[in-house]
């Protein structure tokens, strides 16, 4: 097994991926003799040629636009949208055409694309590249809405994603690519799309993360636990659409206290989706209301406010004594 | 460096004039006396099959309809120049050449009234069901045509738009990037001279809509819409050179719909005056073409009257057996949305097949 940071899983996934199967392709602004602005796709041209892994013309919607025709005559895209706050450009591509080929043809065309997409905060970029928008998508029927948080999973998860034969949307967080390292297998394996996964046990109160808010959950949980004793489960739900409910209500029983944590502002999102879930199915197993801790409901704000504008572990920190107190 | 670009020439084509005289023999398609027939009974069915499509929407036995009467050369001609296995991505007026590329029309029925059998077009039938979203289909083209390009397949794709859709960002995204993936694909803009209500003056200041190609580097060809052969003849040009490997062709056809947008309440009467429709009634696709072919001895009013006849009986039978269609139900629209269903997918399913049994 090698060590591996996030950036360098998601490769190793392409470049399995691409070896196993001839009808994968990968594509997008900058990713063949670029490799990609992150490198994610660096050394993939050299490996699999120019007619598997190539460049594109910069736009967004003819990008997506060619994955769909593609994929309806068998192939498996892989289309990098280069920052995810660039996906309004591909709204249609991707919610009106990609999610809804085999609704709309009864099963005669599918779509078993990925949409492979930098983003999330705390980089200072400018603005349109840092925004959490995967709440648009779980709106959205016909997509899964996949979110890596660490290097294994985002190798095994993106292999799943390409394996399925509907569309993924696959949200990498750029604070995660070159954060940490962590053991990841060379050979091919499967995380499955739709399996949440228990990051910390504890039997007092279940946090709901995904992406970069896993680790701040996790910190906060740690520092509850020095603070007041009090033992969090933290779950990483890896997929956003759809929710796997069941892990949370198995963990929201033996807890009886729920918050969601969450770095896209407040309504409507993916965190929302979650609680009302939670309602449907174990609203009498819970002590108190179940709370979110996210940004307020503004767009993405400018780089100097931005770290204060994420959920930290302190504000985390504060989200579960409230809960808890509740 | 630095370029003039000369402006690039932006050919019209006609082949027969309004009167159904050969203006441009070298133009003149190599086709037989019965292929010449075919394409008369084609555009006499597709004819029949818009006046009735019209009743019966008045009637409320149809859904969505987009009247196609006054385009059918530009629909029967492009069509006529594919193979079989070449796919077509239409508009949603582009019914015709769906059919007769082997979409069933009883299919066609159901999808007008909204019954999900209607798209799910058979194995071997390579089409799309009509596109909504203008536009759209362009950028699909690409992808398709880049689909038979890696894999060195002879087939090319067809996709067909409207004045209208020229103005579109994914027009130009669609056809550039054919262009720089040198792609077999042809785009043809039925030029209808109105987006519902917009005239063709006011989507854009370029003077021709086939000279946008000129921005995409691809060749770009404007053509009389109404006159079958010329549509016919370009579009297999086009079609000859992107299954040879030289690259996309965008076709402007000149045409008019005769009737209205769609039978949704349009009234054509509020944006178009009664001088410009019976300046384009004279130039009937069909009026053209049966002078052409009585000319030559190869159609009377008999044998358009026994196709018509046909096309009847074939409508009728097609309504018939769409009637019959089996009823939708919820469970199997959510059966539709994924291979596998997830699971609080399979819960709803559960719900609701519940309450249909209720």
């Amino acid at each position: 097994m090698a060590q591996m940071t996030m950036v360098q899983a998601v490769n190793n996934a392409l470049d399995v991926e691409l070896g196993r199967d001839k009808s994968v392709l990968v594509f997008g602004e900058d990713v063949g003799q670029n490799g990609g602005v992150f490198r994610a796709t660096d050394g993939l041209q050299a490996k699999y040629g120019k007619d598997r892994v190539f460049d594109t013309p910069l736009a967004e919607s003819g990008i997506i636009g060619l994955a769909n025709g593609l994929a309806m005559q068998g192939f498996r895209p892989v289309a990098e949208i280069q920052f995810f706050g660039f996906v309004f450009e591909a709204m249609d591509e991707i919610a009106g055409q990609a999610a809804r080929m085999r609704f709309r043809t009864n099963g005669r065309y599918t779509c078993p694309l990925v949409v492979r997409s930098p983003f999330g905060g705390g980089n200072k970029t400018p603005e349109m590249h840092a925004d959490s928008l995967e709440g648009l998508f779980v709106q959205t029927p016909g997509l899964r809405v996949v979110i890596p948080s660490n290097p294994y999973d985002a190798k095994g998860l993106l292999i799943s994603a390409i394996r399925d034969n509907d569309p993924v949307i696959f949200l990498e967080h750029m604070k995660l690519y070159r954060s940490l390292r962590a053991e990841v297998p060379e050979e091919a394996y499967t995380v499955p799309l739709d399996k949440a996964n228990v990051v910390r046990e504890g039997r007092d109160l279940t946090v709901i993360a995904y992406g970069a808010m896993v680790h701040t959950a996790l910190k906060a949980a740690e520092e509850l636990a020095k603070q007041r004793g009090v033992q969090a489960e933290v779950i990483d739900l890896r997929s956003v659409n759809p929710i796997d409910i069941e892990t949370i209500v198995t963990s929201v029983k033996k807890t009886h206290r729920a918050v969601v944590v969450q770095e896209a502002q407040r309504s409507a999102g993916a965190a929302a989706e979650i609680i009302a879930q939670i309602n449907e199915h174990a609203i009498y197993h819970l002590e108190g209301p179940v709370l979110r801790v996210t940004p307020p409901d503004t767009v993405y704000p400018f780089a100097q406010i931005e770290d204060e504008w994420i959920p930290d572990s302190a504000q985390v920190l504060r989200g579960f004594d409230k809960v808890l107190s509740l | 460096m630095s370029t003039v670009l000369e402006a690039a020439k932006v050919p019209y084509i006609q082949v027969l004039d309004e009167t159904g005289k050969v203006v441009n023999p070298d133009r003149m398609p190599k086709l037989s006396d019965d292929e010449l027939r075919e394409l008369m009974k084609r555009m006499v069915f597709i004819r029949i099959l818009d006046q009735r499509a019209i009743k019966l929407s008045r009637q409320g036995r149809l859904g969505f309809y987009a009247p196609a009467g006054g385009q059918e050369a530009a629909m029967i001609g492009s069509e006529y120049a594919l193979q079989r296995d070449d796919f077509i991505l239409p508009g949603y007026r582009d019914v015709p050449q769906l059919l007769y590329h082997g979409w069933p029309l009883y299919q066609w029925i159901l999808f007008s009234r909204g019954h999900q059998h209607g798209t799910e077009i058979p194995e071997g039938v390579n089409v799309l069901i009509p596109q909504i979203i203008i536009g759209a289909q362009y950028v699909q083209t690409a992808g398709v045509a880049l689909a038979f390009k890696l894999r060195d397949e002879k087939r090319i794709a067809i996709t067909y738009t409207g004045d209208g859709g020229t103005s579109q960002g994914d027009f130009y995204e669609g056809i550039n990037f054919a262009g720089a993936f040198q792609v077999p694909a042809v785009f043809v803009v039925q030029n209808n001279q109105f987006a519902i209500s917009v005239p063709v003056e006011l989507q854009t200041a370029a003077e021709t809509l086939a000279q946008k190609a000129v921005a995409a580097g691809i060749p770009g060809f404007q053509v009389d819409g109404n006159d079958i052969l010329a549509m016919y003849s370009v579009t297999k040009e086009a079609a000859d050179r992107a299954r040879a490997g030289d690259g996309p062709t965008l076709i402007e056809a000149l045409t008019f719909r005769f009737g209205p947008h769609t039978m949704s309440g349009d009234d054509p009467t509020r944006y178009r005056t009664k001088e410009l429709e019976n300046e384009w009634e004279r130039r009937d696709p069909l009026v053209r073409f049966r002078k052409f072919l009585e000319d030559k001895g190869l159609w009377t009013p008999e044998e358009e009257e026994r196709v018509m006849e046909e096309a009847r009986e074939e409508i009728n039978a097609a309504l018939k057996k769409a009637d019959a269609y089996p009823k939708m139900t919820v469970p199997s629209l959510i059966d539709s949305m994924f291979e596998v269903l997830p699971e609080s997918l399979k819960a709803q399913r559960q719900e609701f097949a519940g309450q249909e049994e209720a």
